[in-house]
């Protein structure tokens, strides 16, 4: 038997281990358990990973529990690997295992040693859980269980005031996705009787209308879910402040793993989307627009886990417009690039971070290359890959990406052009952040500076791992018009996502766009060594000249300013004076009251009748006994 | 032969004056007697049942109620007991903080 | 024969009675005592001696003499008196008691009584065997269960009497 159960028991038998014993047997017993559950896990997903291949239609099944079964709905605990869910296994739990070991430097000596670890491999398990289930109901536990361990891991800092805010609006911001997960899953339970994704996806052309109302209302809650989980306009906000977590948590939840569930969900039910043209119109513009607005934030912002967030949520909306145009196989390709290289970035910023004593600001980093080699090294890595240097990883799930924008039948050249923009802003900020921190002049503090010097090998060694992904695993997918090998990725997904009808464009016409966006990728590279690589008067005189915009990006388009004027506050008003005042306390605590009242009112009038005289009672007694015998005789 | 129906008004009798008892009288030991007296009038019937019915059932009855009826007799006036010790009285309308 | 059971029928209403009306609750005590051994009396003339004898043994004896002793320990001073506080409430009592004693025994003097299916002990059995044995036998076959919860009863009595009647130190 395959044994699919032990993918998920092995982190959460590291959690229940460094939980509850974690804290009396200390750091080494941590140290051990953590990763080697990851390690574990990931050893057995290879072994799955492969017998899913050799199977028959490339999917393995296990039925371990029957949850519910009511009528003619039956929910059970099913784990189902597929070629969707065997690729999420090997990036999960092999990138998992690489930032667990990263963690093993990066933490040392922190206080919650045993928490974090704890919540690491508990996090590790929902997501499997998230990926392995065969249905809804199993999805939605792990869907809410990695939002809980995001939301114990963000706040993992929690006497910081900004830590547990942040924590805070991360968790509420899923709520409202979720709910549009939980009202889409009812109305596919009402359509389809059925909430097993097999069922659904072999169903969906038969019972549902092309185009109908009822498909795009299930798809577009559902891809409101998405967008709360993998921070898309408008629930994105969360993300950045998330990064008030410890790094390795940003590099594993907030880049590589979770965010990526609503692109997992949408994958997952392709076929369904399909149907829904208007949806998938709304996921491309949706995440075009996304990609765009969070790139024109990095551009202006200061502190280096912030502009890998805005970055991720920006690749995040890359993922989406491939969706949005069909190529599902294109969008799952880049998370798994997007996988490597952000993991990479993130873990590289965590090396810079504690290298220079927990200062965040690139404004008082720079020129630290020599100082840390192998973390400049690999983090120059990822920005070629990220930025769509050719060859890198990134730049072959970029260019499938924005080709398919063009040329599918969903796409536009619109949607090419924005998409564009944004690849060229992406090598921009990019190299920007490396210039900041690695070349020009030093600004760390003269007493910080004395004791810079390269993290531990626990750390290094998962970042040139990475790098090694970042750089080669773009050939798991080599676009067809290279010729020079297959492309790995579409025959991996062979038959597995809707088709849709193939696009026009010529070959000629994906070279020429290629070329245009390599050559602006490296032209904003230009640009970033000249206004960041040595002095900074140049930017200055360009700040000055578009100040507008620059505070427009600096303060992220006054987003959540926005929020707070038109929902928040809003929402505190309507909930003081009318929910509070006028409701709460006229109707509800009026109604409770009362109640008590005619309590006590009765109670005061059949008082008397207990007063402690033992042969009233027993009169009484005899009374009832009396009677009874009347009736019965 | 003694009739039945003799010996079941004697029982009846007999519980209704110890229900009288129970109702009427103020010391709480006599009231205990006459709880006693109502076990012991129901110990007839059975016993008369019993024979009436040529069954064994009513008398091994009688001698479970009988048990019963030394615990409770030995649970109830070491209750008394201690009641009195604090309470100097045996009188039962002064037993009535249990109430409102 | 039915001479003998009026007479001590009426000798025990007449000591029921006395619980009822006497003063003392030592003359009470007493006059149960009466009581119950005209009821173990009756029990020999219903065949069943062993009853009649823990009726004596038991009763008359062990829990009358409790009762007895305890009266002693408690010498209360105030005489029981029918209190005059509330007479509706006694009148009450009266009619009630009445009204249940007429319900019961309109229940087996209304018609002829109907006593069901004959069981397995009619008295030549019983008087050939031999009542004491025969609940022997039940007692530890058929009833080995009740039997031994009662012991248990017993003990707890025991034991809770102890504790509920030991002085505290404080």
């Amino acid at each position: 038997m395959s044994q699919i159960w032990l993918v998920p028991a092995f982190p959460l038998l590291g959690f229940l281990l460094n939980g509850f014993l974690g804290k009396r047997f200390g750091t080494r017993f941590v140290t051990f358990v953590g990763p080697l559950a990851i390690a574990l896990s990931f050893a057995q997903s290879l072994v799955l990973f492969f017998q899913m291949l050799e199977a028959e239609g490339n999917v393995l099944k296990e039925h371990l529990y029957t949850w519910i079964a009511s009528g003619n709905f039956e929910a059970g605990i099913n784990f189902q690997v597929d070629q969707l869910t065997g690729l999420y296994l090997l990036v999960i739990t092999g990138v998992g295992f690489l930032i667990h070991v990263y963690s093993v430097g990066y933490m040392d000596g922190e206080s919650g040693y045993y928490r974090f670890f704890a919540y690491l491999n508990l996090f590790v398990f929902f997501m499997l859980i998230l990926v392995l289930a065969d249905s809804f109901l199993l999805m939605f536990v792990g869907w809410e269980g990695v939002g809980l361990c995001s939301y114990l891991l963000i706040g993992y800092y929690f006497e910081k005031d900004s830590a547990a805010e942040a924590a805070k609006k991360a968790f509420l911001f899923n709520r409202i996705g979720d709910f549009g997960v939980l009202s889409a899953v009812m109305l596919i339970f009402l359509a389809f009787g059925s909430i097993e994704f097999a069922t659904i996806n072999a169903e969906a052309s038969t019972q549902l209308e092309y185009g109908g109302a009822l498909v795009t209302a299930i798809t577009l809650l559902l891809f409101l879910g998405a967008t709360g989980k993998s921070a898309q306009i408008p629930l994105y906000v969360w993300l950045p402040d998330a990064m008030e977590g410890p790094t390795p948590v940003s590099a594993l939840i907030h880049a590589a793993t979770m965010v990526t569930a609503g692109l997992y969900m949408v994958a997952r039910l392709s076929h369904l989307f399909v149907l829904a043209p208007f949806t998938m119109n709304v996921i491309a513009v949706v995440g075009t627009a996304t990609a765009l607005l969070a790139a024109t934030i990095a551009v202006t912002q200061t502190d280096i886990k912030r502009v890998l967030a805005y970055s991720t949520v920006s690749q995040l909306g890359y993922m989406f417009l491939a969706m949005g145009v069909g190529a599902f196989g294109a969008g799952v390709f880049h998370v798994m690039t997007h996988a490597f290289f952000k993991a990479l970035l993130f873990l590289g910023s965590g090396s810079v971070i504690l290298a220079v004593h927990h200062e965040q600001d690139m404004r008082k980093m720079g020129a630290l290359k020599n100082k840390l080699p192998i973390t400049y090294m690999t983090m120059l890595l990822g920005t070629f890959a990220i930025s769509g240097i050719p060859f890198f990883s990134g730049f072959f799930s970029k260019d499938e990406i924005l080709w398919k924008a063009y040329s599918s039948p969903l796409g536009s050249p619109w949607l090419w052009g924005v998409g564009f923009l944004t690849a060229g802003l992406t090598a921009f900020y990019m190299f920007r952040m490396i210039y900041l921190t690695f070349h020009g002049e030093s600004r760390v503090d003269s007493h910080t500076a004395e004791h810079v010097r390269e993290s531990p090998l626990s750390m290094t060694i998962p970042l040139m791992i990475l790098a090694a992904l970042a750089v080669t695993g773009g050939f798991f997918g080599v676009p067809h018009v290279f010729h020079v090998i297959p492309n790995g990725m579409e025959n991996y997904f062979q038959g597995f996502f809707a088709e849709i009808p193939s696009g026009h464009g010529s070959v000629s016409m994906e070279w020429t766009l290629m070329a245009f966006s390599v050559a602006f990728a490296l032209l904003a590279w230009f640009f970033a060594s000249r206004l960041y690589h040595s002095g900074f008067d140049l930017a200055a005189g360009l700040r000055n000249k578009w100040e507008t915009l620059y505070q427009l990006s600096l303060n992220k388009w006054y987003v959540d300013e926005l929020y707070n004027t038109l929902i928040i506050q809003p929402g505190r008003l309507f909930s003081t004076h009318v929910l509070w005042r006028l409701f709460d306390q006229n109707v509800i605590d009026r109604a409770v009251n009362t109640t008590a009242d005619i309590a006590r009112m009765v109670g005061n009038s059949i008082r008397p009748l207990q007063n402690g005289l033992t042969q009233n009672y027993a009169l009484i007694f005899t009374l009832g006994t009396f009677l009874i015998i009347w009736f019965v005789t | 032969m003694i009739p039945v129906e003799h010996i079941l008004l004697l029982s009846a009798a007999l519980f209704t004056i110890g229900v009288l008892g129970v109702m009427l009288r103020r010391n709480v030991i006599v009231i205990f007697m006459s709880i006693e007296l109502m076990l012991n009038a129901v110990n007839l019937s059975f016993v008369t049942f019993s024979r009436g019915m040529d069954s064994m059932t009513g008398v091994i009855f009688i001698f479970f109620i009988i048990v019963v009826a030394a615990a409770e007799a030995v649970v109830g006036l070491s209750i008394i007991l201690s009641i009195f010790r604090t309470r100097k009285t045996l009188n039962i309308d002064e037993f009535n903080i249990l109430k409102w | 024969m039915l001479i003998i059971f009026y007479i001590f029928a009426v000798l025990s209403i007449f000591g029921a009675l006395g619980v009822l009306f006497l003063r003392n609750p030592i003359h009470c005590a007493l006059s149960l005592v009466g009581t119950f051994f005209c009821l173990g009396a009756i029990y020999v003339m219903l065949n069943a001696e062993f009853v009649a004898v823990i009726q004596v043994l038991v009763y008359a004896g062990a829990i009358m003499v409790l009762f007895l002793f305890v009266l002693m320990l408690l010498s209360s001073k105030d005489t029981d008196q029918y209190a005059n506080k509330w007479p509706i409430g006694k009148i009450l009592a009266g009619l009630l008691s009445f009204g249940i004693f007429v319900q019961i025994a309109s229940l087996f003097t209304a018609g002829e009584l109907q006593l069901g299916p004959k069981g397995a002990y009619p008295l030549e059995v019983v008087e050939e065997v031999g009542s004491i044995a025969l609940i022997g036998r039940l007692l530890f076959t058929d009833y080995i269960l009740s039997f031994e919860i009662i012991a248990v009863l017993l003990l707890v009595a025991v034991i809770g009497a102890v504790v509920i009647a030991k002085r505290r130190f404080e």
